[in-house]
């Protein structure tokens, strides 16, 4: 057998992608799922975090720091395994799934809410004052004047971010969530080869390539002319 | 000018500190209806600051203001409401950048006056041709120049019908070319019976639109008259030197 050969047997063996198809599919399919999931809860909950925190109320500002600081400092494979294993023991019996979805989406809450932040407090002060001398209520002023210019600034780092949240589904693996990964793997156990992790690799971009690209459409999109 | 009516702006002792420093140290001042008071001052003098008091983007530390008889500081008062009475302007114009001249407008028309869309817009447009820009209406305010975006920064505030103006050196920020139009517009507003209270260093402006001149130094009133006796027969030694130095 030359090299070639033995490198399309290893990785992509004809009868193992026939054979696993179906699992790897399979797989995409709760992957999706958990990702938009985590994409909406956790850049809402970032947003309202954000918006919470413009209010400038001491200790709720306290909270959403510390929050926002954990979530980001520890490894969410830790928070999984942590939240997964831990809570039965007081009685909580989350699905995989949940977990999953759970952790990810604060850890991506936490990361969104200092985006989201960052970004209104990079209006200039004047966009208030103008807003508000014109009889406009802060709410009004953060929903009309602040958060459109805010948002249009945070549109790089919150793709970003995104991407690099959503990828950590493949975690659900240590958890038994079967995402792509975990079915990826027991594929690859059975077979015996590194056909399926091939194809989920394959899978991987399949699916992320187009998010990046429309993360590269929405910056260009977004990106209007500054007075 | 003589009027049975009260004054429009009236400010009575007051104060204002930003932490240890007193930068209004006990300002009295009346504007009459119709009335331009024009202030002019060194830099620190807390010019900006009595205006930015007037519709309480700072906070007075003591003393009162009142609005059109309104005690702007009483509890009971609804400072958005009051807002919407005084109109203001900034050095740096602060249009909001995402919208067209035509949506600054119209912006606190809809969301504070609760106007219909078309009557915002129509009101907008008016404001605009106020100022001379309604066929910039659908401009954004990056493809404005400087002086442009000061109108309708101008017919902002107008388009509220407020019952005094503030402006905050409105044409510091221009080049010189660009200050007549502006200072056009503002004339107007004076011939149209606006109350206006200006901060600013146009001299040239201030003698042939200003009822009164107001020199304020070190956070107080220190001298006011009609422009020709503060511009010409100054009575206190500090604005004869300060008066001087913008004479050039």
């Amino acid at each position: 057998m030359d090299g070639w050969s033995r490198f399309v047997d290893v990785f992509f063996k004809p009868e193992l992608i026939e054979r696993y198809s179906p699992a790897i599919l399979k797989g995409v399919v709760v992957t999706v799922e958990v990702a938009a999931a985590v994409v909406v809860t956790g850049l809402a909950l970032g947003l309202v975090l954000a918006i919470l925190r413009s209010f400038r109320v001491l200790p709720l500002s306290a909270l959403i720091v510390v929050f926002a600081d954990m979530f980001r400092a520890l490894p969410p494979l830790v928070l999984v395994l942590l939240t997964f294993f831990g809570l039965p023991n007081v009685g909580i019996n989350l699905p995989s799934f949940v977990v999953l979805w759970l952790v990810l989406a604060l850890v991506l809450a936490a990361f969104a809410e200092e985006i989201f932040w960052a970004g209104i407090l990079s209006i200039p002060k004047g966009q208030w004052e103008a807003a508000r001398s014109t009889g406009l209520g802060f709410l009004a002023t953060l929903t009309y004047v602040v958060l459109p210019q805010a948002l249009r600034l945070t549109v790089p780092p919150i793709t970003n971010r995104t991407v690099a949240i959503t990828k950590n589904t493949a975690l659900g693996t240590v958890i038994g969530v079967g995402e792509i990964l975990n079915q990826a793997t027991a594929a690859t156990s059975f077979a015996g080869n590194a056909t399926p992790l091939m194809m989920g690799a394959i899978a991987y971009v399949i699916l992320f390539i187009p998010v990046v690209a429309l993360g590269r459409f929405l910056e260009t999109r977004f990106a209007w002319r500054r007075a | 000018m003589t009027s049975a009516q009260p004054p429009i702006l009236d400010i009575r002792g007051l104060r204002k500190s930003f932490r240890h420093v007193e930068v209004l140290r006990g300002i009295d001042l009346a504007v009459e209806p119709q009335e331009l008071v024009f202030i002019i001052g060194p830099s620190g003098s807390g010019k900006s600051t009595l205006l930015r008091c007037c519709n309480r983007l700072e906070e007075p530390t003591a003393g009162s203001i009142r609005v059109g008889g309104v005690d702007i500081m009483a509890r009971s008062t609804d400072i958005n409401a009051l807002r919407r009475q005084i109109g203001m302007v900034f050095q740096s114009f602060n249009l909001y950048p995402h919208m067209t001249a035509l949506g600054n407008v119209m912006l606190a028309l809809s969301r504070v006056l609760g106007k219909p869309r078309i009557e915002a817009e129509r009101l907008a447009l008016a404001a605009l041709d106020r100022v001379g820009l309604s066929d910039k209406a659908r401009s954004y305010p990056a493809e404005l120049s400087g002086g442009q975006q000061q109108r309708v920064a101008i017919a902002r505030a107008l388009a509220l019908e407020p019952k005094v103006m503030l402006f905050d050196e409105p044409t510091s920020a221009l080049d010189p070319e660009l200050r007549g139009s502006v200072l056009n517009v503002m004339r107007e507003l004076k011939r149209g019976g606006m109350t206006m209270l200006v901060v600013s260093h146009e001299m040239r402006f201030a003698r042939d639109a200003a009822d009164r001149v107001i020199f304020m130094d070190h956070g107080a009133i220190v001298e006011a008259g009609t422009p020709e006796r503060i511009f010409s027969a100054p009575g206190e030694p500090r604005t004869r030197a300060f008066v001087a130095e913008l004479a050039g």
